[in-house]
């Protein structure tokens, strides 16, 4: 029955047999459907947890319980210390690193809410296995997750109690949009129609980066001519406010660049899980990489590399910038059946940072 | 277009897209005569010459109880682009926009985004619950929502993070790649409103939070005074049940506001004093500004554009001449009402002419014909909305935002066109 037939029945005078006919409380425009929720429906299915500690369950779990937890559901995706592996999210670290080019945003770096890692990691994760990990499991794995972020130490131990004792580090970084306040006005004043302006030459080109899947485009698109460069197409403007994506810093000399060194550090963290670079520095499940720029490929004492790496040693392989650029570009394509399970890193920048970084742990 | 049985098909007529390409690259010399106009030298045997379709006789009805598209329609498809996520279980891709026209997206080839997999669920397994600051925590099963008054409503449903990967400049080679996280549908659902009612807000209660049955659960926050206005519990999309990838059976419909907000499968409204603060609303979906900080509970969507033809999946082919320049835009903040086109990367505009005039938060569709003298062309559209904003250029968004805010990129997008055709993302100087 629809509202607007309840509301006519309602400003009628009804008739007492009508009046049994709808049970419903007029007043409230409710249609009598659903039942109610039962307490156990409730409990199963209400499971947020808010800000203020809102719905935490009774129990602890401490940081040793949380590392072993870690290793086993979370770390093929996130990595031992929440480093990250391959595209999954990094967990831990990036401190400081939000006004960056590349900022790295972890529950340390910028979640403002642990409520918020307890909520997900008890509803959502293990990714393919969710909603299995306990009360207590999650208080210890978000433990481990505090610990990985340098937030607590190895014998801290979380629970309902301390559980807003706990002080995030972002806490204070967010606030809420105010595009209404500054932007809106800004944009809405009536745009001109003619002469705007001097003409315009392209300053950037999409094809340059060759990131758009294969097929998707026209072969006829791809051929194009390119034009000669109008002028002042230098892309000087470009270099006072680089833009990642296309930064193509090759360095011709061997002087290294301070920046470049330190993007590499950064992205060092997606490595350090399997390998080292210091010098004497142990094999993992990589070898020590401590000069492995122009050195000559497999040849790390000790570690036992898979067959196709061995063979194009035995070829004499050296791992040339170029040839490293593209071994990082995608390990598993330049290198089939190499055993180095890593994604690669598909912007040239990265590999081009990543190779000055491991240029900087030489002799 | 490269699919080989539409080359078959091709070599059949000697008409494949092709075979333009080829003449048009050999009449680039100094072809200003367009081809609608040429004289043709020799009878078109698709004309002359008898065909089989015109003999022989076709399919009989119920060869597919449920049709798809014949099969040359090959490039009316999703893609994805691999480098974008870590897993395709947790991932997105893209409505073929440039394919498409008219302002309704088909289900089938409308962006899907998954936090943890298309799970399916019928309609019998199906539960919503309402718990929280209410009156009566209820259950309904499907055949419970039924029976609450229906409406219809169309609305885009765009993901916050379309063009986000064109904030550090221009990187993608489509216009379904740069823009497709967008789709548009017909919806039928019961208003929240209605539901929420049912249940009775208790006074306090000032939030909702809502949940989906998969396993990432994608919870998110919405203020009750949205979920009081127009916000849907839908369960039909351009006239039928909703795809599996799309919430089959119910997902939320929260119009002008990001898709994220459009929690699929939905199976739980609670009703809160404040927000959640759930993952997808603070590690997710919040815009990170140059100072450091984040803009967080950015839910609407500010006008946009862009021209899907030309654009880089769709060059010009048929050399210069009569040539039809096409889109879409919207707004998050209202409907739109007016579209201007450059061909000079925005020293002139003209208005464009809307073919469909979208309503509140819903796709226009807009044309402008034009005869193109094969000269090279900056394209740019600039929606705006009834509200009077107008669509900015990426350099003024970049100036307020920085590179790293990820969502909420509605800057003026640029397609150069070349004198072969061609067409490529570019951006130019302001």
């Amino acid at each position: 029955m629809s509202k607007s037939v309840l509301k006519a029945l309602a400003a009628t005078t009804l008739s007492g047999a009508l009046a049994g006919v709808i049970a419903t409380p007029l007043m409230a425009q409710t249609y009598n459907l659903g039942r109610a929720a039962l307490p156990a429906e409730i409990a199963a299915w209400d499971i947020a947890v808010e800000p203020d500690g809102t719905g935490l369950p009774e129990g602890s779990g401490d940081v040793y319980d949380g590392e072993e937890l870690w290793v086993e559901s979370c770390a093929s995706c996130h990595g031992d210390f929440g480093e990250g592996a391959g595209a999954f999210p990094v967990i831990a670290g990036g401190e400081g690193t939000l006004t960056d080019r590349r900022p790295v945003k972890t529950v340390g770096s910028y979640w403002p809410y642990l409520s918020t890692v307890w909520d997900y990691v008890h509803r959502s994760m293990p990714f393919g296995n969710a909603q299995i990990l306990s009360a207590d499991e999650t208080y210890a794995i978000t433990a481990y997750i505090l610990y990985s972020n340098g937030l607590v130490d190895d014998d801290f131990v979380l629970s309902r109690d301390n559980f807003l004792d706990v002080e995030m580090p972002n806490a204070d970084g967010f606030y809420i949009d105010d595009r209404i306040d500054s932007e809106v006005p800004q944009f809405s004043a009536e745009p001109c129609m003619s002469d705007c302006g001097e003409a315009v030459h392209i300053t950037r080109r999409a094809t340059d980066l060759q990131s758009t899947p294969e097929g998707a485009v026209t072969v006829f698109a791809l051929d194009r001519q390119p034009e000669a460069p109008a002028e002042g197409t230098d892309d000087a403007a470009m270099t006072d406010e680089p833009m990642a994506e296309d930064v193509a810093a090759e360095p011709e000399t061997p002087a290294l660049d301070p920046a470049l060194v330190a993007a590499g550090e950064g992205l060092w963290r997606q490595c350090r899980s399997c390998h080292t670079v210091d010098n004497g520095g142990r094999n993992g499940t990589g070898p020590n990489l401590f000069g492995v720029v122009d050195r000559a490929a497999g040849a790390v004492e000790g570690f036992r590399y898979s067959n196709p790496m061995q063979e194009v040693a035995a070829e004499g392989l050296v791992w040339t910038h170029e040839e490293l650029d593209a071994f990082l570009a995608d390990p598993r394509g330049y290198m089939r059946g190499t055993r180095m399970s890593f994604r690669g890193l598909r912007d040239e920048a990265d590999r081009a940072a990543m190779i000055a970084y491991l240029q900087s742990f030489a002799e | 277009m490269t699919d080989t049985s539409d080359d078959d098909q091709q070599q059949t007529t000697g008409t494949s897209r092709r075979g333009f390409l080829r003449t048009a690259g050999l009449a680039a010399g100094g072809a200003v005569v367009g081809a609608a106009t040429a004289n043709a030298q020799e009878a078109d045997p698709l004309i002359t010459e008898m065909q089989d379709w015109a003999s022989a006789t076709g399919e009989g009805v119920d060869a597919a109880p449920y049709g798809m598209p014949i099969r040359f329609e090959t490039d009316t498809v999703r893609r994805t682009v691999p480098w974008l996520t870590a897993d395709p279980i947790s991932s997105i891709n893209f409505t073929p926009i440039h394919a498409l026209d008219g302002t309704i997206t088909p289900q089938g080839c409308a962006f899907e985004r998954h936090h943890s997999g298309a799970i399916e669920l019928s309609k019998s397994d199906y539960r919503l619950m309402i718990t929280g600051l209410v009156d009566r925590p209820l259950v309904f099963t499907y055949d419970d929502l039924m029976r609450f008054p229906r409406e219809n409503h169309v609305y885009f449903c765009e993901c916050a993070a379309n063009s986000g990967m064109e904030w550090a400049g221009a990187q993608l080679n489509g216009a379904q790649f740069t823009h497709g996280m967008i789709h548009n549908m017909e919806y039928t659902g019961i208003p929240l409103r209605v539901l929420l009612e049912e249940a009775g807000v208790q006074p306090e209660g000032q939030w909702v939070f809502v949940e989906g049955a998969d396993a990432s659960s994608n919870g998110r926050s919405i203020p009750l005074e949205k979920a009081m206005d127009d916000v849907l519990v839908a369960f039909a999309a351009n006239g039928e049940a909703l795809r599996k990838e799309h919430g089959y059976p119910v997902r939320l419909v929260v119009p002008g506001w990001e898709g994220n907000m459009w929690v699929k499968w939905i199976r739980r409204i609670g009703v809160n004093h404040s927000a959640v603060e759930a993952r997808e609303e603070t590690s997710k979906y919040t815009d990170l500004m140059p100072d450091g900080r984040a803009r967080k509970w950015t839910w609407e969507m500010d006008a946009k554009s862009v021209i899907t033809s030309p654009s880089p999946q769709m060059p010009i082919t048929h050399g210069a001449g009569p040539l039809v320049i096409t889109g879409l835009a919207w707004s998050g903040r209202g409907a739109i009402d007016r579209v201007d086109i450059s061909l000079d990367g925005g020293v002139n505009w003209q208005t464009a002419r809307l073919g469909t005039q979208g309503g509140k938060y819903a796709l226009s569709r807009f044309y402008l014909e034009i005869e193109w003298d094969g000269s090279p062309l900056l394209l740019q559209s600039r929606a705006m909305d009834d509200t009077g904003y107008v669509q900015p250029t990426k350099d003024e968004l970049r100036d307020i935002r920085g590179l790293n805010s990820v969502y909420h990129n509605n800057g003026i997008q640029t397609w150069a066109v070349y004198e072969n055709g061609a067409v490529e993302n570019v951006e130019v100087s302001t």
